[in-house]
């Protein structure tokens, strides 16, 4: 019989606009503004949230409700001025071992966050938030590998009882000038075995060797290095307490990062940006560091440094151990002096090492020193190019009083020192120095303002669009009308699903999409239509409209997938969000258009005699 | 309701080289005003400074932008946002002055002489990001181009790829154009509003395409003129309400959605006028020219047989 759909047709519609529906609901509830509170590298326990209530109770602050959930305490509260408030009066309330955020959270209810159910993540231009686009210096890392090598094979050799002169970094290949012949295959046979991605060539002068590093393992390492930045980066990232950040590479060189509800800029960039770290070494208190600074005759196994009042200190060639040898540290105050510190603890390999070399120096000299990553400005045939430079301090000298290997403290630092440094020490150090090249900021007035005109505008035109139709086809109308929206709510149910974020593009997309949806549903009636007038049957005019349209919109519809398909995988940034929606958005549009409205069509009139067509 | 209730016999085709030649008119125009006053592009692509500022009562622009200058921004660009108190302020950063400070010098700066100003927001990009994002859109865009050629050549025949591709070209030029002439900010919104305008340039035409393709193959009689005419005709019931109600749409997002979709609207509003005069001027006129005819579009008759019978 014409118009009539088998079963198997009609239970799909219903259930995928049942799922639809189930998953594009979270979207309906909102979010509200919340205070976020997380406890550097420990757990959060319900102490705390009595601490919070107390203090917000005093404050005369009223909240929403405050619970723990995975590991953060989350504050509500019913507008962004009570919560900025809360801001302070909590951070003033816990200290320094709590990282406390603005934050905005799903309203969502318990059972569907209990069976996973979550909204569309709202991009920075909705949300507000500060969007960083970093930089990665490569070839700083490649050096940095390099002039650790130098100093590895230095130590590997002098134990193994290789005679050598010099091994230092020349360019991006280590130089190494040797003693005899027989040395030079000594070390050649080291080097080798040890050093697999190091290629080796003899050097223009005798018993010298040049050790480079092949394109593909700088390639490796290039990969390797913008690997870890992107973990440290995580790390530092979740230490700022924000939700839900995106960290992610983009190109070749570069690491996108979006802090959502961020408004410190200031912070987030410091602590994005730094790569301070810290070395241990011991002090080479034989030789005197003022008259080698002004001689400039430094020992053989010696390197000069400054102290923070800019005294000349000279230190041993060898680290004892560096910062990412560090389990964690946290900053506090030293319980005699009360001066600021940061308590350290080792990993095994680090405190073992600590352990021997403390054991045998008692009584001496060690130092901190401290290594920050600077970036300068300077012009380079008219182009301004960042460089970066690494400022060594030496931020404390102590005598080594006992043998001491898992934790200590370090000392001789103002207290913001203490608790940056601490903060980078937990969350690993960059293998490559990074350098904003992008920021935006948004603020979340700007973002509410901008989310509330766009989705009135939005809604209004929808309505229009949706009174105009019922009107033009009538029931016909009335059933376009309901597929529109269903594809809408689909869109929205996908990307809920697929947790895709939703920026501006992202939205024009969608548009586009409805726009695309509208026009399938008036190609069926202006179709339907023509049978119609051409002295059709009611029942074979639906059918031949559906027949013909179905050829239109398919075609319609993969053209502009195919281009959009071309832009996700061409495009970046903005251009990907707007081909992500407009892909769901069309796979959405074909089925509501055509086995949606089908089945409704079906449903009212098929099998029926009729003698009119409401269309 | 109905506006057409007969297929209305309008000759749109007798005008096609009317249309075209003021449609390459125009088009040159675009290109050489692309040319001369290039687009008015946002920090998005030329790297730069952002900054807006709110005061408490409307802002008196000559007097931030002395102060600029005073500050040596000799070259900002300052401007109402939205609301006479909002003002939005374009620069480059100093020489030697690193982006990630200008935006705190300069609040700084107009803070000095209106210390009620506030900071709402500060954008930069380095000057490397916003090549990258142009040079990565031009060839996510021809790409684009390509596989739209190559789809309807598949799925139609090469003559109506052309045309498809012509039309679709010819919109995103007159749009661009468009802002390059009244020299209106291009930014990421309007590069999404672009593309979009891309999507819908795209849908109109393969419909108007699909009924060239089934007259061909259903009508006997007939020039290709006239069989294109009769699509056209057949189909401007469905292009004028498709347009309309989508313009119904854009209209408000026009009016209502504020000026952070200002050029967002703009552009999707002369996309889909021109999108939809392209679909019959440009890609069905091009076809027409190129000689598409019956017999191109007709179903392929698998002919494997005949070899068998051969002796």
């Amino acid at each position: 019989m014409l118009n009539r759909y088998p079963a198997w047709k009609n239970i799909t519609v219903i259930l995928v606009t049942a799922l639809g529906i189930l998953f594009a609901l979270p979207n309906l509830y909102g979010d509200d503004p919340a205070v976020q509170v997380s406890k550097n590298n420990a757990t959060l326990t319900d102490s705390t949230t009595t601490q919070v209530e107390q203090a917000l109770d005093t404050a005369k602050l009223p909240y929403k409700s405050a619970a723990i959930t995975d590991n953060r305490l989350v504050v509500r509260f019913s507008d962004t001025e009570l919560q900025l408030h809360a801001l302070d009066v909590i951070t003033k309330a816990l200290g320094n071992d709590y990282s406390v955020a603005l934050n905005l959270v799903p309203r969502t209810p318990k059972w569907m966050r209990a069976i996973g159910l979550k909204p569309m993540a709202k991009g920075l231009d909705l949300q507000g938030g500060v969007h960083f686009q970093l930089l990665i210096d490569l070839d700083a890392a490649i050096q940095t590998k390099l002039q650790r090598d130098a100093t590895d094979i230095r130590g590997s050799l002098r134990d193994k009882l290789v005679r050598y002169e010099d091994i230092s970094l020349h360019g991006s290949a280590i130089t190494l000038t040797l003693r005899t012949p027989d040395d030079v295959s000594k070390a050649r046979a080291f080097i080798t075995s040890e050093y697999p991605e190091l290629t080796l060539t003899s050097g223009s002068e005798p018993n010298t060797l040049v050790a480079g590093l092949s394109p593909k393992s700088i390639q490796q390492l290039d990969q390797l290095a913008v690997e870890q930045n992107i973990t440290t980066l995580r790390n530092r990232v979740n230490q700022l307490g924000v939700a839900e950040p995106v960290v992610q590479q983009q190109g070749a060189n570069s690491i996108v990062v979006e802090l959502p509800g961020v408004q410190d800029t200031a912070r987030a960039k410091e602590i994005l940006g730094a790569t301070a770290t810290l070395e241990f070494r011991l002090v080479d208190f034989g030789a005197n560091a003022v008259l080698a600074k002004q001689s400039g005759h430094i020992p053989l196994d010696d390197q000069l440094f400054n102290d923070k009042a800019g005294n000349p200190v000279l230190l041993k060639r060898d680290v004892i151990v560096s910062g990412d040898q560090l389990v964690d540290a946290v900053s506090g105050y030293d319980q005699q002096t009360g001066t600021p510190d940061v308590n350290v603890t080792l990993d095994s390999a680090g405190a073992s090492k600590m352990g021997v070399v403390t054991r045998e120096n008692l009584g001496k000299p060690m130092a901190v020193l401290y290594i920050e990553t600077k970036t300068e400005n300077t012009t380079v045939d008219g182009k301004t190019v960042p460089v970066h430079k690494k400022v060594y301090t030496v931020i404390n000298v102590a005598t080594i009083q006992g043998i001491f290997s898992k934790r200590f403290q370090i000392t001789g630092l103002q207290q913001e020192e203490a608790q940056n440094l601490a903060l980078l020490l937990r969350a690993g150090s960059l293998a490559a120095p990074m350098d904003i090249v992008e920021q935006r900021t948004v603020g979340p007035s700007l973002g509410q303002e901008n989310i509330k005109q766009g989705f009135d505008a939005a809604l209004l035109g929808f309505i229009l669009v949706v009174a105009f139709i019922a009107m033009y086809y009538k029931t016909f109308g009335v059933i376009a009308d309901l597929a529109v929206f269903m594809n809408l709510v689909l869109t929205v149910a996908l990307l809920s699903l697929i947790q895709a974020t939703l920026t501006l593009p992202g939205i024009a997309g969608i548009v586009l999409t409805l726009g695309m949806g509208v026009d399938a549903n008036v190609l069926i009636n202006e179709h339907i239509r023509e049978e119609v007038r051409a002295g059709n049957s009611p029942q074979a005019s639906i059918h031949a409209g559906y027949r013909r349209a179905f050829a239109t919109i398919v075609d319609a519809h993969v053209t502009t997938l195919t281009a959009a398909l071309m832009l996700f995988l061409f495009g970046a940034g903005p251009v990907k969000g707007f081909a992500v929606t407009l892909s769901l958005g069309i796979l959405t549009s074909l089925f509501t258009a055509i086995m949606g409205t089908r089945s409704l069509v079906n449903w009212f009139y098929g099998g029926r005699n009729l003698k009119k067509l409401p269309v | 309701m109905e506006f057409f209730h007969k297929v209305p016999q309008i000759n749109f085709l007798a005008a096609r080289k009317l249309a075209m030649g003021m449609s390459v008119v125009v088009l040159i125009i675009a290109v050489v005003s692309l040319f001369i006053n290039r687009l008015n592009l946002g920090v998005d692509f030329t790297g730069g400074v952002t900054v807006q500022m709110s005061y408490p009562q409307p802002a008196n622009l000559r007097q931030i932008r002395n102060t600029l200058a005073q500050a040596g921004y000799k070259d900002a660009i300052v401007q109402n946002f939205g609301t006479p108190e909002s003002v939005l302020i374009r620069l480059q950063a100093k020489k030697g002055e690193s982006e990630k400070n200008t935006g705190s010098t300069v609040a700084a700066a107009l803070q000095q002489v209106a210390p009620q100003a506030k900071l709402e927001q500060v954008n930069f990009v380095g000057p490397e990001v916003g090549k990258d994002l142009a040079t990565k859109g031009a060839l996510a865009f021809f790409l684009t181009l390509t596989g739209i050629l190559l789809y309807i050549w598949f799925r139609f025949e090469w003559r109506l790829a052309l045309g498809g591709v012509a039309a679709t070209l010819h919109d995103v030029v007159f749009t661009v154009g468009f802002f390059s002439i009244f020299h209106l900010e291009f930014d990421l919104n309007v590069l999404a509003a672009v593309l979009a305008v891309m999507g819908y340039s795209v849908n109109d035409t393969v419909v108007v395409f699909d009924r060239i393709r089934e007259d061909f193959r259903i009508t006997r009689k007939g020039t290709p003129f006239e069989i294109i005419n009769l699509a056209v005709n057949q189909t401007l019931s469905r292009t004028i309400i498709t347009s309309g109600v989508t313009l119904l749409v854009v209209i408000a997002l026009l009016i209502l959605g504020g000026p952070v979709l200002h050029g967002f609207s703009v552009a999707l509003f002369v996309g889909i006028i021109v999108g939809t005069y392209s679909s019959i001027y440009i890609a069905s006129a091009t076809a027409l020219m190129l000689g598409v005819s019956k017999k191109d579009l007709m179903v392929v008759v698998k002919e494997d047989r005949k070899v068998d019978d051969m002796p």
